[in-house]
């Protein structure tokens, strides 16, 4: 197997809005492929409509797998890690509780992860609601990381944190990612050049560009795909 | 001050079955936005299937041993009807909102005909021994034994309840799921048998309420819209107390049930006014819903 993920022709209409407008590309196995794109072009959408939490047509295929219509947790239990754009921590539930969800058989990491994140196990018995930003983020993050998982589909990790945090978070990727495939949205361009060694650009629903993360120290094209300046 | 502390205690008894109504109906719209108008009808049934099981077993079991079958079993079939339910006609029409209150509403009705065509719209009698009917005397207080068992049943099942949604895997599932039913999913749940569980329990409590309502409150008679006339005031805690909250069910049912006594005899005593304290839960409701739209327990989206 060569590729993690490969789409081909993959459309999502939301409320009447053609959001994905026939979108092809793949994520080879190994590594860290960024999606790329302004803000509303479909990175999300891509993202959730390989875990079949939106409907969608054209052809999905995860890790081997053609799974277009199937349930979202059938596709989960092929080995995906997902972190939500707005991290989705259950707020009622402890930190405990949340990652005892994310538990899957019986190999569940959990000396790993709180060696990545050692206040997660100190914070154990807190409500997920009364965390700070940056902590949600280490317990989404942490789910994700719990089990052994061949793909991690991230979603703006570095969303709403400290350079600091956005720092650290990036080496905990950094690390997953030699064991993983990763397939992240990030809107950071600083984190996706430590991160990525492939990128795929969106916009209005469409792929325009695909190529190597070095691709990124051109700003002429920076500025034309995605509209920020490009010496970050 | 007697009169008071005896309404209070029927007032807390009313309150628990109540609960006992409204707890697996905030539940099943918290985790599946399923506005269940069948939760009724599991009352009903529990109380048919508990008199089925009172009157057809030998007499020779004894009164006590008659009335506590029926109370189990009436639990059991109301979970069972529930399930069933949700498997065959609530879960092909998962995000269909209107379908759903037309399918639950089509089958309330059809099986309230149905209990009407085979056991006739008169209510029928369950035996139950002389203990129930007795009252208990307690510090100068006459207080009707029925009314201990439907308090003790409330406080088993929300002690049970909380332990089992805080400890248990299932129980965390659902804690989840009501709060982020996608992200359940996302982590490879299969959040489907948790809306069947859910289904179950919701059922197994509503037909434990139907036969308790029908022991403690209604003369030990059974009749076809018995569940329908509770499933006004079961809506009425869910929303008072915040749906998906069974800590808010508990609290609502308690107020309302406590409410319905003191002013039915402060007021409907006095005046002749029947109704008072049906109304009365009707303006709690209005009242909460303008102070605190999402209920007392309620979550902020």
């Amino acid at each position: 197997m060569t590729n993690a993920v490969e789409i081909s022709d993959l459309h999502v209409t939301i409320a009447g809005s053609h959001v994905l407008q026939g979108v092809s590309f793949s994520v080879p196995t190994g590594g860290v492929t960024a999606l790329l794109g302004r803000n509303g072009v479909g990175k999300t959408t891509t993202l959730r409509a390989i875990l079949g939490l939106v409907a969608s047509s054209g052809r999905i295929q995860v890790l081997g797998d053609e799974v277009a219509g199937w349930p979202t947790h059938r596709i989960v239990r092929l080995g995906i890690g997902y972190v939500p754009e707005d991290r989705d921590v259950f707020s009622a539930l402890t930190v405990e509780q949340n990652l005892r969800l994310a538990e899957s058989g019986s190999g569940a990491k959990y000396d790993e992860v709180f060696s990545l994140f050692p206040e997660l196990q100190q914070r154990g018995r807190q409500r997920a609601g009364t965390l700070s930003g940056g902590q949600q983020q280490m317990l989404s993050i942490a789910r994700a990381l719990l089990n052994n998982r061949p793909l991690l589909l991230i979603d703006e990790p570095s969303k709403g944190l400290a350079p600091k945090i956005v720092s650290e978070f990036a080496g905990v990727l950094e690390r997953a990612a030699q064991h993983s495939t990763v397939l992240l949205v990030e809107q950071n361009l600083s984190v996706v050049k430590r991160l990525a060694q492939r990128i795929v650009v969106l916009d209005h629903g469409e792929v325009v560009h695909h190529g190597e993360v070095t691709d990124l120290d051109d700003p002429t094209l920076v500025r034309q795909l995605l509209g920020v300046a490009g010496a970050a | 001050m007697n009169i008071f502390l005896v309404l209070t205690f029927s007032g807390v008894a009313l309150g628990a079955i109540y609960f006992l109504a409204a707890s697996g109906l905030s539940l099943i719209y918290g985790l599946m936005d399923v506005l269940n108008f069948a939760h009724g009808l599991f009352m009903t049934l529990g109380a048919y299937a508990g008199y089925e099981i009172a009157t057809r077993l030998p007499t020779s079991l004894g009164a006590p041993t008659l009335v506590i079958l029926a109370i189990i079993g009436a639990t059991l079939f109301g979970g069972l009807a529930a399930g069933v339910t949700e498997l065959i006609l609530i879960r092909p029409l998962y995000g269909k909102p209107i379908s759903q209150i037309l399918i639950t509403i089509g089958l309330d009705l059809a099986v309230v005909g149905l209990l009407m065509g085979g056991f006739g719209s008169t209510a029928l009698q369950i035996p139950v021994p002389l203990w129930l009917v007795e009252p208990t005397h307690l510090g100068g207080l006459f207080l009707p034994n029925a009314n201990f068992l439907a308090i003790g049943a409330g406080v088993i099942v929300l002690i049970g309840l909380e332990l089992f949604l805080a400890l248990t895997r299932y129980g965390i599932i659902i804690r989840a799921g009501v709060e982020n039913r996608e992200m359940v999913r996302a982590l490879g749940i299969d959040v489907g048998r948790a809306f069947t569980l859910v289904f179950v329990i919701g059922g197994a409590m509503a037909g434990l309420g139907g036969i308790l309502y029908t022991i403690v409150f209604s003369g030990d008679l059974v009749s076809p819209n018995q569940g329908d006339s509770l499933l006004i005031f079961a809506f009425i805690v869910v929303v008072i107390g915040g749906l998906g909250s069974i800590r808010g069910s508990a609290v609502a049912a308690l107020t309302v049930g406590l409410l319905q006594q003191y002013t039915s005899f402060y007021i409907g005593g006095h005046s002749g006014w029947a109704q008072i304290g049906d109304l009365s839960t009707v303006l709690l409701l209005a009242v909460v819903l303008e102070l605190r739209p999402r209920g007392l327990f309620g979550r902020v989206a």
